[in-house]
């Protein structure tokens, strides 16, 4: 296979490298990919599958699948969007987000893909669980509730930090993020620092006595919509 | 006391050479031991193995056979499986529940017992059926279930529930249950009389190559459900450059409604070990390993059996029948209690001592699978078919079956007949027919490939079992006349959700709403637009998510819509206020009445 060639994402034709996805193919052409598990850095994981496209028009995340020569990918289409909106939608009514209260507002990832969707409120019941707040620690706290099993921290935390504070346990819709420790946060060697932390797209792990540093109308999405800086980046 | 059960971990994990590779070994043999992969537990193996404790504790909360919590000496894991409810599961429960005074998911207060309800354990064809620890016990009714707790009052030993013996190998010392083969229709492939390892001898007088060529001229498409060519994937797994390769058997068998590979594993294990023992010389692959689920650990005395007496014999070992350079050897590898690890890399994860979570693809198993290395997953019919089929040629292979499905097709029959069992069919056999062999003429309805298969009614009994019609890893559930529809694709739901791993977001998520949209159905709370809903919700589930399971997770909802239509339609509920029905107001209202003590003046 030649190491420079080319593939179509909705008709535009896009330079790519053997060996890159597809997302990464189209973020180095400004094309955005709504994306919420991957993070630059991070090892590809296809968790939240809100970066689906359809590759030949076979469903494939974006983040995980290998660019292929002359591959036709379909990303920005009305079928596409709707299933995306789904999942975000899926996101909000499992846990229990109240971006009104929230100090990542502004700066939240989950949010921020709502509002460039154009959701207005879920349309699925919301399922109130019972989640665990972890404020042992004393300048991070956990707060599950927020928390979208992303698995950012955890690839943080392993591959960039060498700690392996973060992992999951149970499964299905009882899958919790658990920390290194009987139970405590306190008890991990985990840093404020630490990558992990930053890692968090959302609202869950968040660092103490800053939470207001940066007002709200000054924030990362409080202007320009998620996926800006990958655009504009567009020849 | 804590030292104690610190020490005794530490003992089993140097037993198994202090290996995360053999973490799943280590965490049974604690849960068995101990009653429960317990806090203390987990630090001591994650002391032991050397790997973080949330690694380990990772692992332990993934399977529903190992548990943070204590359980009873004995557990008893009663079917709750829809065969099992057709069948009269719930008189079983209550007497299981006011002979023991406790509940589901409750111990015994002397911490002798414990109750829980599980999936289906793989004997649809003797329901209601239950594991008492690792026995089987079948055909039960509410005094047998009230005579077990008695006994296991009284000796505290499992073993001594089983009293009459079943058919076959059943009946042999080293299994010694009272489970029934149910072979009702035996065929020319894998119940064909034949003399074990003629395959194999014949096998080796070809080049690997030659096997794979003629494994591929046959057509022999995996039998596990998703029908992918097995020479296609023999050929992948012996292109992949890196020397080390695997061959893997999946007797994962957890599809609801399927129980042939049981049969399999019982009555026909040689052929199994001979199939994986000629992959492995195709492959060129060293080693084996047969995932066996923990529902099957009855078994594992006599595979073990087998195993030893084909290393004797040298047709599993060095130099296997003397050809030199052709080193195999099979390990049998129990999993825990996770439909998921049906799924090949969620098995091949669960091998490796993980989580049963399945894997990203690219790379697929072939490149690197096991460890890392190509590794070719088939399940225990395509094995045995494999045998057979090297014996008889690729030529007389094609001759049996459909134009596009050659061979044969055990199917697991279960439900509502009068024969249920396991019968070898050639590719082709219409529902018709095979609802005329097993007596049940007046289905409604008939579930094909488990829950995530298709529910098929009258309208379609004229379609045929193959890959290109009607296909299935061998799962037929027959629902009679009375049966509800509904109630059914519920029950499938639950299975659903209870079985998700929890890495997508889809399939965690997605099956939970959905069963909530048909709940609303059945409740008679739901509108037309809930239909519409659920559509859209069950193709958003089937499109994004990332393994096969929730792939096909919405099918019961999904299938049923499409052939069943009238019994949801039956249930809507037209709102003439304008308001939607789902919402019920009283409902909302409940708590803060009972908080203020006084009804509302406006809802009331």
């Amino acid at each position: 296979m030649a190491d420079n060639f080319t593939f179509i994402i909705d008709g535009t034709e896009i330079p790519a490298r053997q060996g890159q996805t597809i997302l990464k193919a189209a973020d180095e052409a400004g094309i955005y990919i709504p994306r919420l598990c991957n993070k630059d850095g991070l090892e590809p994981y296809g968790a939240c599958r809100v970066c689906t496209v359809l590759v030949n028009g076979r469903p494939q995340s974006a983040c995980t699948q290998p660019a292929q020569p002359g591959i036709i990918v379909e990303n920005d289409t009305e079928e596409l969007t709707e299933m995306r909106k789904q999942l975000i939608e899926m996101l909000f009514v499992e846990g229990n987000h109240f971006c009104m209260f929230c100090e990542k507002s502004g700066n939240c990832e989950l949010q921020a893909l709502g509002y460039r969707l154009g959701i207005a409120a879920p349309r699925f019941p919301f399922m109130f669980p019972q989640r665990e707040l972890d404020a042992t620690h004393p300048e991070v706290f956990v707060d599950r509730n927020r928390c979208i099993l992303c698995g950012r921290c955890v690839r943080a935390s392993r591959d960039q930090d060498g700690k392996n504070v973060f992992q999951f346990t149970g499964r299905g819709i009882k899958k919790r993020i658990s920390v290194n420790a009987t139970s405590r946060l306190a008890d991990t060697e985990l840093k404020s620092a630490d990558k992990a932390v930053a890692a968090c797209p959302v609202g869950s792990i968040l660092k103490k006595g800053v939470g207001y540093a940066v007002p709200i109308g000054e924030r990362i999405y409080d202007h320009k919509p998620i996926g800006s800086d990958i655009e504009s980046k567009a020849k | 006391m804590s030292n104690d059960l610190s020490a005794a971990v530490k003992e089993i994990c140097l037993q198994h050479n202090n290996d995360r590779i053999y973490l799943m070994d280590i965490l049974r043999k604690v849960q068995v031991d101990h009653g429960s992969v317990s806090d203390e537990a987990i630090d001591a193996i994650a002391d032991a193995v050397s790997i973080p404790r949330v690694e380990v504790e990772s692992t332990a909360t993934f399977y529903a056979f190992l548990s943070k919590e204590k359980k009873g000496k004995i557990v008893i894991r009663l079917c709750n499986d829809i065969i099992d409810r057709l069948a009269g599961v719930d008189v079983v429960a209550k007497a299981f529940k006011e002979e023991l005074g406790v509940d589901f998911g409750e111990t015994t207060a002397d911490g002798l017992i414990t109750l829980e309800y599980t999936p289906c354990i793989g004997m649809s064809d003797q329901a209601p059926a239950a594991l008492v620890n690792d026995e089987v016990i079948t055909y039960l009714s509410s005094d047998k279930a009230r005579e077990i707790v008695r006994t296991l009052k009284k000796t505290g030993d499992p073993k001594k529930l089983v009293s009459r013996l079943g058919d076959g190998n059943n009946a042999s010392p080293l299994v010694n249950s009272m489970v029934h083969n149910n072979i009702r229709k035996k065929g020319d492939v894998i119940f064909a009389d034949y003399p074990d390892g003629a395959g194999l001898k014949k096998a080796l007088t070809m080049s690997p190559v030659e096997v794979i060529n003629e494994v591929t001229n046959a057509r022999l498409r995996g039998r596990g459900g998703a029908g992918f060519p097995a020479g296609m994937k023999w050929q992948f797994t012996r292109a992949a450059e890196d020397p080390e390769k695997y061959i893997i058997c999946n007797a994962d068998e957890g599809e609801p409604g399927t129980f042939k590979d049981r049969v399999l594993l019982t009555d026909y294990p040689e052929r199994l070990f001979e199939g994986m023992t000629i992959a492995g010389y195709a492959i060129g692959a060293q080693q084996g390993i047969l995932y066996l689920r923990a529902e099957y650990a009855y078994l594992s005395n006599l595979l073990e059996n087998v195993l030893a007496k084909k290393r004797k014999d040298g047709v599993l070992g060095k130099a296997i029948l003397g050809k030199k350079a052709f080193d195999f050897d099979i390990r049998i590898q129990f999993g825990a209690g996770a439909y998921v690890c049906g799924e090949e890399t969620a098995l091949i994860s669960s091998c490796e001592g993980s989580r049963g979570d399945p894997k990203n693809r690219p790379p697929f198993p072939a490149q690197k699978g096991f460890m890392g290395h190509p590794t070719c997953v088939n399940n225990v019919e395509t094995y045995v078919a494999v045998v057979r089929l090297i014996d008889m040629g690729a030529a007389w292979f094609t001759s049996i079956g459909s134009k596009g499905s050659s061979g044969t097709k055990l199917l697991s029959i279960s439900g509502d007949c009068h024969a249920p069992g396991v019968y070898e069919y050639p590719f082709g056999i219409t529902i018709k027919q095979l609802l005329q062999d097993v007596g049940a003429e007046d289905a409604k309805a008939v579930q094909i490939g488990g829950p995530s298969g298709q529910m098929i009614g009258k309208e379609d009994f004229n379609r045929t079992i193959c890959y290109d019609d009607l296909a299935t890893g061998g799962s037929v559930m027959i629902f009679g006349a009375d049966r509800n529809i509904l109630e059914v694709a519920d029950y499938f739901m639950e299975f659903f959700i209870e079985e998700s791993c929890g890495y997508c977001t889809p399939c965690r998520v997605g099956n939970v709403l959905l069963k909530g949209y048909l709940e609303r159905v059945m409740n008679g709370q739901a509108e037309e637009a809930d239909l519409e809903v659920m559509k859209s919700l069950a193709r958003t589930v089937k499109t994004t998510s990332r393994c096969g399971l929730g792939q096909t997770s919405p099918n019961p909802i999904l299938t049923t819509l499409a052939k069943f239509y009238p019994e949801y339609t039956k249930l809507l509920k037209t709102s003439k206020d304008g308001f939607k029905p789902s919402f019920n107001i009283q409902e909302v209202l409940q708590e803060s009445q009972s908080i203020t003590g006084r009804k509302s003046v406006h809802f009331s």
